[in-house]
């Protein structure tokens, strides 16, 4: 994992973790997986680079 | 015995009696090319314009009916201008640059392929294979006028193929019977069954996919549609899982629906069931004639080796792709351009019989390069997996909204030239601050030149193409000629030239294979130099 930042990162974990619920609010099961796929792609194209992503892949496995 | 496999578009070349057939003994050739389609009659082409007797074998007497591929790039292009029949593609084909990508009834987005100007041929033309075959049918008979020697005999079958150490031993089946021929070479362009590949149990691993599609090429009365490519994916129309539209010359168009893999295609392939498909996406007021229809299922897959011995396989024989993205005739028609002065070089003796190797090697990249893009796109268009087909509809989503999704949309990747970055034949590159796009191993790329374009001046022989600076006119190392072509950028007001060839470099040398593959460049001409790269660009260091 040298490209991908595994330590902590985020100024508000709670309050982000509570977005991400509250986005998938009242969403079928279908929906959620949907709205998880653009995020996935969203943020993908943000970090924009292929080493990270790859690691990613590999630490979410 | 002779039952033909499929109706003939054009009957060009009726069976005639050869004189083989009834000589006391098998009669030795050079070539012997088995398969009259694309591939097989370019092959003959390349040969024979090389003065090499090239015999075609082909089971039927012309070319099959029905249009198949329809899309040739510029790479093809470019070739066929070379062996002299680009000029009637481009005159008969129709140019396109628009594609629109439709889900549903929404677009999710336009492209334009946005051609780079200063080359003789566009990005791509849609042609109906038939058409394609013909001109290089009719090159090749005007080259037979002028004695080229190349010679097509329809209605022969090949039944046996026996490799022996240095030929082989043809039998091969006619309506008077069978006869015996011999080939120092034979070259198989007998197409993705093909039962060369069969009769040598040759295997042809690869991945199949369980889908089908229904081809109906439709010739509108009168029509609106325009000259652009139109890819719906799960169109309102509920005609197909996707569906096709693009244009082909004497206004007829390509209609491709995925219509899944458990189908009945007798039913299927019923007229009334064709047009139910058709009126469901065009209206019911639209006038259309239907001129051509197929099913097909396809794989993706190649042989492990090109190269046999005295036994080559080229085109679909060796290699197949889905054909999302055009790589079938296309990477066929490279194929034959990469395979052609090879084998003119280790006939004619001044290269060893090994470069033919490097065929083998080369195009196996290329073939590996076609699959991976053409199984992606497969992968796209029909997602095999909920999750597959749940980032693919996110995809889709996306790209209506946000231009960064749109580079994931694919609806074929389509065909472009390889570069050999890796062939043992490459030489050095000495030229640092050259453009990448010119790197050693790359397909030349057009520009214009005073009078005309760069590549009507490059390949068939080596070339040493000076830029700004002098060079020998023409050099002779170990039996093998080198001819110079001299320009400056100081003629081409455009820039092209230098853009595409220097780079921020003032001046530049390159040698430049006869498949127009760039094989070693640098700053400046030294005999040593030329004569090290081009040993090494004909398997001879």
């Amino acid at each position: 994992m040298a490209h991908l930042n595994t330590q902590p990162n985020l100024p508000s974990p709670d309050e982000f973790y509570a977005d991400l619920l509250a986005a998938h609010e009242g969403l079928s099961d279908d929906e959620s997986a949907a709205l998880n796929n653009r995020l996935i792609l969203l943020l993908a194209n943000h970090i924009g680079r292929h080493d990270v992503l790859c690691d990613a892949l590999g630490a979410a496995k | 015995m002779f039952q033909d496999r499929y109706p003939l578009a054009f009957k060009l070349y009726p069976y005639e009696k050869s004189k083989d057939q009834d000589a006391p003994k098998a009669v030795r050739h050079p070539v012997v090319i088995v398969g009259g389609g694309p591939v097989g009659l370019a092959t003959a082409l390349d040969l024979g314009r090389q003065g090499i007797p090239a015999l075609v074998l082909d089971d039927h007497e012309g070319i099959g009916m029905g249009s198949r591929a329809i899309c040739f790039a510029k790479r093809t292009l470019d070739i066929a201008n070379r062996y002299g029949c680009g000029a009637p593609m481009l005159e008969k084909g129709v140019v396109w640059n628009v594609g629109k990508v439709f889900q549903d009834d929404r677009q999710v987005f336009e492209f334009n392929l946005l051609p780079e100007s200063g080359h003789r041929n566009p990005a791509f033309i849609n042609l109906q294979q038939p058409y394609f075959e013909k001109f290089i049918f009719e090159k090749i008979r005007a080259e037979q006028d002028t004695g080229t020697p190349i010679e097509i005999r329809g209605k022969n079958r090949v039944d046996a193929v026996d490799v022996r150490q240095d030929h082989v031993v043809l039998t091969v089946a006619t309506p008077d019977g069978p006869y015996d021929v011999e080939a120092d070479w034979v070259i198989a362009c007998d197409g993705a069954s093909s039962p060369v590949r069969g009769m040598l149990d040759l295997g042809f691993e690869g991945r199949v996919f369980q889908d089908s599609f229904l081809i109906a090429d439709i010739k509108m009365k009168s029509t609106d549609f325009p000259t652009e490519r139109w890819f719906w994916f799960e169109p309102y129309f509920k005609s197909g899982a996707s569906t096709l539209l693009h244009k082909q010359p004497d206004d007829v168009w390509r209609v491709d629906f995925q219509i899944g893999w458990d189908v009945d295609r007798a039913e299927e392939m019923k007229e009334e069931n064709i047009r139910k498909r058709l009126d469901a996406m065009l209206g019911d007021d639209v006038d259309y004639e239907i001129v051509w229809s197929s099913i097909y299922t396809f794989q993706c897959r190649r042989m492990n080796k090109f190269r046999h011995g005295r036994v080559v396989f080229a085109g679909d024989a060796a290699h197949q792709v889905s054909p999302f993205g055009a790589r079938g005739a296309n990477s066929g028609i490279q194929d034959v351009d990469n395979l052609g002065w090879k084998l003119g070089l280790v006939i004619a003796g001044t290269a060893p019989e090994n470069l033919l190797d490097t065929y083998d090697d080369e195009r196996v990249f290329g073939a590996d390069e076609n699959i991976l893009n053409s199984t992606r796109s497969t992968d796209f268009i029909t997602p095999k997996s909920k999750a597959s087909k749940g980032f693919r509809d996110a995809v889709l989503m996306l790209a209506e909204k946000y231009e960064f999704a749109r580079p994931l949309v694919n609806s074929g990747r389509l065909s472009v030239p390889c570069t050999y970055d890796a062939s043992r034949l490459n030489g050095p590159d000495h030229l640092p601050n050259g453009p990448d796009r010119t790197r050693v191993g790359s397909p030349c790329p057009d520009a214009p030149v005073a009078g005309g374009f760069l590549l009507d001046h490059l390949g068939t022989d080596f070339v040493l193409l000076a830029i700004n600076t002098e060079a020998p006119e023409q050099i002779d190392i170990d039996g093998i000629k080198v001819r110079t072509v001299s320009v400056r950028t100081s003629d081409n007001p455009t820039g092209a030239l230098a853009e595409r060839y220097l780079g921020s470099e003032a001046q530049a040398v390159y040698l430049i294979r006869p498949d127009q593959h760039v094989t070693a460049r640098g700053r400046v001409y030294t005999e040593d130099a030329l004569r090290a790269a081009l040993l090494k660009a004909c398997g001879k260091d």
